[in-house]
């Protein structure tokens, strides 16, 4: 009667603090540039070393500008964080993926790609997207940099076993909706802390029926619900996704790792704290009005008056629609945009650069949009060469830049300029997430496609 | 940062806003920093609720008026959503705030605040709404958190409520210990799993 979360956190444990967490051993440690330095400051202060440097993965990706990567870092500040990586991975003898790197990318990109991440693994980083690597079967969550060290010295984890949740989404995704809707519609649903505290598996066959890429999406989102991550028991796509990827087992011990593999799924009998199921028939193409990912509505829909929102969160809603310009009651729909960003560990995969090729082959960029498209590694980045998308998007007057996290937290140099529209398949929305002043609406490669192309807010079924 | 709790005693800074989330408490730009320097953190803590686009101070943010102060922060409920920094941690502490009280904390900011020996302390939404209206009524007020009891007073109400902090993590507030100090002492346990239980 175990929950698929309870099968491998439990194989994990390696003793319970008495009236205290759990001590949690932890398979895999992603590491990037922004939130590691202190760690490992921390690590010379008590002059310790890693202690299993073999686990740990380090590559920036926050920082990388999405142009002339083999040259050197224009902004010196960002420079110095990401030469400070390569130079800790290097005395703590990590591994290492630098920038400009073939292997490098957004770290949540990269891991499932490389087969670093495997079912049944114990995944954490520096970063609250590490929910994504849960797509594979994974107990995956993001912590902060205290706990980074704590893993780097220890290779196991302080932490308290979160409750369970299941959300089912059951029945066929209707054209034009994708991954990105659904988990957008969650949290339209359930709002940015109706998953605080725990720990979510996705199923029903709406989400089983979600290619890896798509599952990679929707538990990218998790930590935007407040859970502590999400997963997906690993199946048929998860282990055709994996096989013959560079660091997926071969040979006898791929058909070891895949009969274990099978067994990581609730029982039927499995208890979860929550449970909750909608209907797959209910989700249009999203997009979000506001400054959390919580504020989400079908593209078609108007903003929700004020009367609809509890009196102790008016003021926050009035805050938010104040600062993206919107009025509650208008449509969306029509109003001119100023940017658009395709990318991300939300939507920077292969997938998603179809999805958008798809809908802007043979049409042209609208002239009042700046487009970026940044792949989330150099391998999605060969993947679009590879397929002829690059030529097809070029032709509609869209450049590919080069991989990293880019304009979703603008740490490099693309950053939207205050008070511009950013139509964005990133996962933020917060005030000044894409810049200072930059107001982001949240959507599907697909909406973000037809906003790139008619230069307005557009439901994309209409162009499909 | 490894400072001893026990009972703290403040007048407080209310943030009556909802979902705060981290990109708030410190935008991404002062993430670039590579050392974990106090003073940095702290004076850039909310800059962007702090200062108007060109740089002045904006008056009418809380934390410029004068009326408040303390080491205590009240915010709305699901405080320190969205990012994992534990740099709006740092923010946070390098103000000087030891304690932050609300109705809600997403997860891993929570971890955050006390992996820095900040206090997050969860009150129910009453007590919550009538802090904000006891510190509105009278800016002076102050608040007494007792950690060794686990209670948290509004002394204009005189209203008690008991908060959860498990017994492990009370322990190292209470001593100026943090969790690497016991993960080193347990390593033998951690050698063991992997010899017998690790599969990866």
């Amino acid at each position: 009667m175990n929950t698929l979360f309870d099968k491998i956190w439990d194989s994990h444990v390696v003793s319970i603090v008495p009236d205290g967490p759990t001590q949690l051993y932890i398979d895999r440690l992603y590491a990037h540039e922004v939130t590691s330095p202190q760690a490992f400051d921390g690590l010379r202060a008590r002059k310790l070393k890693c202690f299993r440097p073999e686990k740990i993965y380090c590559m920036p990706d926050h920082n990388t500008p999405t142009h002339d990567q083999d040259k050197p870092i224009e902004d010196p500040v960002s420079k110095t964080q990401v030469d400070a990586l390569a130079r800790n991975a290097k005395e703590f003898g990590l591994n290492h993926f630098g920038m400009f790197d073939k292997n490098n990318g957004i770290i949540h990109v990269v891991g499932p790609e490389k087969a670093l991440t495997l079912p049944g693994m114990t995944i954490v980083c520096g970063d609250s997207h590490t929910s994504t690597h849960g797509a594979m079967g994974a107990v995956a969550f993001g912590i902060g940099t205290s706990e980074v060290e704590m893993v780097m010295a220890s290779e196991c984890i302080l932490q308290q076993k979160p409750k369970s949740m299941r959300i089912r989404v059951e029945g066929t995704l209707a054209k034009g909706v994708t991954a990105k809707d659904v988990a957008l519609y969650l949290m339209s649903k359930i709002s940015t802390s109706g998953a605080t505290g725990y720990f979510v598996e996705y199923a029903g066959s709406a989400v089983k029926n979600l290619t890896m890429e798509g599952r990679l999406t929707l538990c990218n989102l998790s930590i935007e619900m407040g859970a502590r991550g999400g997963m997906i028991a690993p199946d048929e796509t998860t282990f055709e996704y994996l096989k013959g990827r560079e660091y997926a087992p071969k040979g006898e011990a791929w058909d070891k790792a895949v009969a274990y593999w099978k067994t990581l799924k609730s029982d039927d009998d499995a208890v979860f704290d929550k449970e909750l199921v909608y209907d797959a028939a209910d989700i249009r193409p999203m997009i979000t009005y506001g400054t959390n990912p919580g504020m989400g509505m079908s593209i078609d829909d108007n903003i929700p008056t004020l009367d609809t929102v509890d009196a102790a969160g008016q003021a926050s809603y009035l805050k938010s629609l104040d600062y993206m310009g919107f009025k509650p009651g208008e449509k969306l729909l029509g109003k001119k945009i100023d940017y658009v960003f395709l990318g991300a560990c939300t939507n920077g995969r292969i997938e998603d650069f179809r999805a958008f090729a798809s809908l802007v082959k043979g049409k042209k960029k609208a002239d009042n949009v700046v487009a970026w498209l940044v792949p989330g590694s150099w391998l999605v980045l060969d993947q679009i060469k590879k397929e002829g998308l690059d030529k097809e998007l070029e032709a509609a007057g869209f450049a590919i830049r080069q991989p990293g996290c880019s304009a979703c937290l603008a740490m490099n140099d693309d950053k939207v300029p205050a008070g511009k529209y950013s139509v964005s398949t990133s996962n933020r929305n917060f005030e000044g997430r894409q810049g200072p002043g930059a107001r982001t609406l949240l959507c599907s490669p697909l909406v973000a496609a037809a906003a790139a192309v008619t230069g307005v807010i557009t439901d994309p079924r209409e162009l499909l | 940062m490894k400072q001893k709790f026990d009972i703290i005693k403040s007048t407080c800074v209310p943030l009556p806003l909802e979902n705060v989330d981290t990109d708030q408490i410190i935008p991404a730009r002062f993430l670039k920093a590579t050392t974990k320097e106090e003073k940095f953190f702290g004076d850039n803590l909310f800059r962007d609720w702090r200062y108007n686009p060109d740089g002045s101070l904006n008056t009418s943010f809380v934390l410029n008026d004068p009326t408040y102060g303390g080491e205590i922060l009240v915010a709305g409920k699901n405080f320190g959503s969205g990012s994992s920094r534990e740099h709006a941690a740092w923010a946070i502490a390098g103000y000087g705030f030891r304690v932050v009280i609300s109705s809600f904390f997403a997860d891993i900011h929570k971890n955050n605040e006390l992996n820095n020996f900040v206090l997050p302390v969860v009150v129910s939404e009453q007590f919550l709404s009538e802090l904000f209206a006891s510190i509105k009524a009278n800016p002076k007020m102050e608040v007494v958190v007792d950690l060794p009891n686990q209670t948290v007073t509004n002394t204009a109400t005189g209203k008690t409520e008991h908060f959860e902090i498990n017994g492990y993590k009370k322990h190292c507030l209470m001593n100026g210990l943090d969790d690497i100090d016991y993960l080193l002492t347990v390593k033998d346990k951690t050698e063991a799993y992997e010899k017998t239980a690790a599969k990866y």
